[in-house]
């Protein structure tokens, strides 16, 4: 037994981390953030040269097969980094395709995006924070489908949407095409701009059937619960470091303000509460490939105490800085925009607790 | 990472098995059975220490069972470290309520403390006998002039031919009444800088010269204690480690009390009991954990609980595999201290009106029991460095600020 990564997966890490240093420093993030559809293609290109976006894609086709924990590990660096892009997507996708029934439509798409030349994205969520699977209104009667998706992300650059719907046997999930009939992608501003999001209108879209029940609504669900929370554990961490930083440099009343021991305490209170939090993401991951018991209750877990984290910690954080915290072109903010997105995407943190104590049988 | 029990460990863990069923018999068990409302089973103080556990701990220990950090030369069991063996052994005494480790101040403090700068002659007569209950250990360190500013301390010892004499005096001293031996600091060189005129020192409780004087505590238990030194006489050779750098050798001491305390067993325990308190109490004319907002306060403890118990498997594998646990070693102590807290008011909110009632009014829910907790997690946020001194330490040495001024 072993609790913590392997070699492999401190070299993915590391290599991941020197790439975003090198390449994607805060200016980057910024162009991207102003650009019209908050995708860098250079950016996500060096990513699949990496491998990045086929983690989870089998190596049958072209992907890594590796665990969901590996690319919850690149999800923390990407929120330590502040990294914009259809990352979190593209990971709910790959789960959700690797659990369809028709596998040979889930084959093509899976190689399509191992290679970097289909981008995929879901929708799931509707109308009234709505996250589950047994309360979708979007429906399908002869093979079209009609509803609203309000927040799914990067459709306007997605090349087929995932789409959870209902029909006659229950929920199910369809695959879209981009330009299907019907299909009105409306971008919309989000506090976030390094995570769009669109609201998707279906009228009439055909689609095709590639998934019955809710089994790989649920899967991609969890993934990007736990996405999110690894996420809001990087993004924490760089903050508390960067805070670290400024509260030794900037000096008041004759000595750095580090020094007060209020500042010294609320630091290390932060710190004190983010540490343990990584053991929990962590579990979920490894629970979501290894342990199918612990896997949904703990991505809920983990989603809703890391989020919770990273609001109290951009709270404090801009705290600590003063004036300059609350300023647009000081980075922080950035960070802050990342914690109102991982804290309201896929439900907010309530939610998730009442499902966690629901599907503990309390 | 790998959290799968591998056939050797599903062997290992029936070899465990066959032994407890062996050695500890439903017999034992059933005359083991604590009062679960019991005041001991809520601080984790009901551990058998007579002759039959004694014998078991030592059959147990010879098969590598228990104490598995510690030589065989000195009473240990000395295994190679494995976190999930420890796991597999708690597991199964526990079910069995089989005797396991002796937590407390003796085997948890003073062990790892003589291990590390105790003499040949120290280990073997003290580590042995302290593994097994034989010997049971108090910590003499806190004075009236000396809690957080430990080196403050006045107590003094004099050399007088072969023997030191102490005066002084010791407080909040836990289980002096029962303690056969002292661990204390107390100074030597009154005329070096504070730190540096101290010495750690063992001192045995019925030495004539200590009065040990009950103090009852808020919970109306006794169980610290004030202890006062008049001429006591200590052999010379009763100190570790060099005269004068009893700081240092405390250092150690501390560093395990905190993981001692920062161990999650405890809160556990308490949210287990919290748990079942919520499924069973009726409050408003439904179950307790029906309520929207206990429910969510609930998992909210409950979250913390398990990143507290995955945290501790993780300090586990740095140390199995040799890693420097650095930071990640430091917060266990403060962070179980807010959650201990957030746990036991839980559980007076979820008690409703009850809750007001007396810890042992036989119409309170358990006895009262959760009015203990309420009231030790404030024991255990003062007790072995209270939280604003954790914080100065994981503000100064974990995240590299600056030291504050002290005089
Ligand atoms: C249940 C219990 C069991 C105990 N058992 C033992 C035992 O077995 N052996 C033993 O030796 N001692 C024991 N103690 C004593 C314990 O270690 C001390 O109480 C503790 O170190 C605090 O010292 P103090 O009580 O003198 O408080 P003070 O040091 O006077 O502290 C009072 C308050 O001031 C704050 N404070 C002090 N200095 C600072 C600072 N630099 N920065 C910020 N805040 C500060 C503290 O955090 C605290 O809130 C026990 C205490 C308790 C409650």
């Amino acid at each position: 037994m072993d609790f913590g990564l392997s070699e492999e997966q401190v070299l993915l890490k590391d290599s991941v981390r020197r790439y975003f240093e090198g390449e994607c420093p805060t200016s980057r993030v910024r162009t991207v953030m102003e650009g019209s559809d908050g995708h860098d293609v250079g950016l996500w290109s060096g990513l699949t040269e990496m491998g990045i976006p086929g983690l989870l894609v089998p190596e049958a086709q072209g992907g890594s097969g590796l665990d969901l924990l590996d690319a919850a590990l690149v999800a923390e660096e990407m929120g330590w980094a502040c990294i914009p892009g259809p990352y979190l997507a593209c990971v709910m996708a790959t789960v959700g395709l690797l659990a369809v029934d028709d596998t040979s439509v889930a084959a093509r798409l899976l190689s399509g995006i191992a290679a970097g030349d289909i981008l995929a994205t879901v929708a799931l969520g509707e109308d009234g924070d709505e996250w589950d699977a047994d309360r979708v209104q979007t429906r399908v009667e002869g093979g079209v489908l009609r509803g609203t998706k309000p927040l799914v992300p990067y459709a306007a650059s997605a090349d087929v949407v995932l789409v959870a719907a209902r029909d006659a046997e229950g929920p199910g999930l369809w695959l879209v095409e981009r330009g299907a009939g019907g299909m009105t992608i409306a971008p919309l501003e989000g506090s976030d701009m390094t995570r769009r999001v669109a609201r998707v209108t279906l009228a009439e879209t055909p689609g095709t059937k590639i998934a019955s029940g809710r089994r790989a609504i649920d899967r991609a669900r969890d993934a990007g619960l736990v996405l999110l929370a690894a996420d809001a554990y990087g993004g924490a961490q760089r903050c508390v470091e960067m805070t670290r930083d400024y509260v030794l440099t900037r000096e008041q009343f004759g000595q750095p303000i580090g020094a007060f021991q209020a500042v010294k305490h609320q630091l290390a209170d932060l710190a004190t509460q983010l540490e343990p939090a990584l053991s929990l993401w962590w579990y979920a991951a490894h629970a979501y490939d290894h342990i199918p018991e612990d896997a949904a209750r703990y991505a809920a877990l983990a989603k809703a105490h890391l989020t919770d984290l990273y609001d109290r910690a951009m709270r404090d954080c801009t705290e600590l800085h003063g004036g300059i915290g609350f300023t647009w072109e000081y980075d922080l903010q950035l960070w802050f925009r990342r914690a109102i997105f991982d804290r309201a995407f896929l439900g907010d943190a309530a939610h998730h607790r009442q499902r966690a104590a629901d599907l503990a049988g309390w | 990472m790998n959290l799968s029990f591998s056939p050797e460990y599903e062997a290992f863990r029936a070899d465990v098995r066959a032994f407890v069923a062996e050695h500890w018999t439903a017999a034992d068990a059933a005359a083991t059975e604590v009062d679960p409302d019991s005041v001991a089973a809520m601080t984790g103080a009901a551990v058998r220490t007579d002759e039959r556990a004694a014998s078991f701990r030592t059959l147990a220990i010879e098969r590598g069972y228990l104490y598995r950090h510690v030589p065989r030369a000195y009473g240990g069991s000395e295994q190679p470290p494995d976190p999930l063996k420890a796991v597999i052994i708690a597991e199964e005494f526990k079910a069995a309520k089989a005797p396991f480790e002796i937590m407390g101040q003796g085997p948890s403090m003073l062990v790892p403390t003589l291990l590390e700068h105790g003499t040949e002659a120290q280990k073997q007569r003290f580590v042995r006998d302290t593994l097994v209950g034989k010997i049971r250990w108090c910590q003499g360190y806190s004075e009236p002039g000396a809690g957080s500013d430990l080196a403050s301390l006045r107590t003094k010892a004099e050399l007088d031919g072969d023997h030191w004499v102490v005066n002084g005096q010791k407080i909040w001293t836990s289980s002096a009444q029962e303690a056969e031996w002292m661990f204390a600091l107390v100074r030597t060189e009154p005329d070096r800088p504070k730190h540096d005129g101290i010495t750690y020192m063992l001192i045995e409780m019925n030495s004539p010269g200590i009065d040990v004087r009950p103090l009852r505590q808020m919970t109306g238990d006794v169980d610290f204690s004030e202890v006062f030194f008049e001429n006591v006489r200590v052999p010379a050779d009763g100190v570790i480690g060099e005269r004068g750098q009893g700081w240092v050798v405390s250092r150690s001491t501390l560093k395990h009390e905190r993981a001692l305390i920062g161990n999650a067993a405890l809160q556990r325990r308490t949210f287990d009991g919290l748990l079942l308190l919520a499924q069973t109490v009726e409050l408003r004319g439904g179950r307790a954990i029906d309520d929207p907002v206990i429910r969510d306060r609930l998992v909210a403890v409950e979250t913390r609980l398990l990143a507290a118990e995955r945290h501790g498997q993780r300090l586990l594998t740095l140390s199995a595999r040799g890693e420097d646990p650095g930071f990640a070693a430091m917060v266990p102590k403060l962070y179980a201290t807010g959650l201990s807290y957030d746990i036991a008011k839980l559980a007076m909110d979820v008690q409703g009106d009850k809750g007001l009632l007396a810890i042992g009014e036989e119409q309170a829910h358990f006895s009262g029991m959760f009015t203990v907790a309420y009231m030790w997690s404030l024991g255990i946020l003062i007790a072995g460095g209270t939280a604003n001194i954790q914080r100065n330490i994981i503000a100064e040495r974990g995240l590299g600020m600056p030291r504050e001024v002290r005089k």
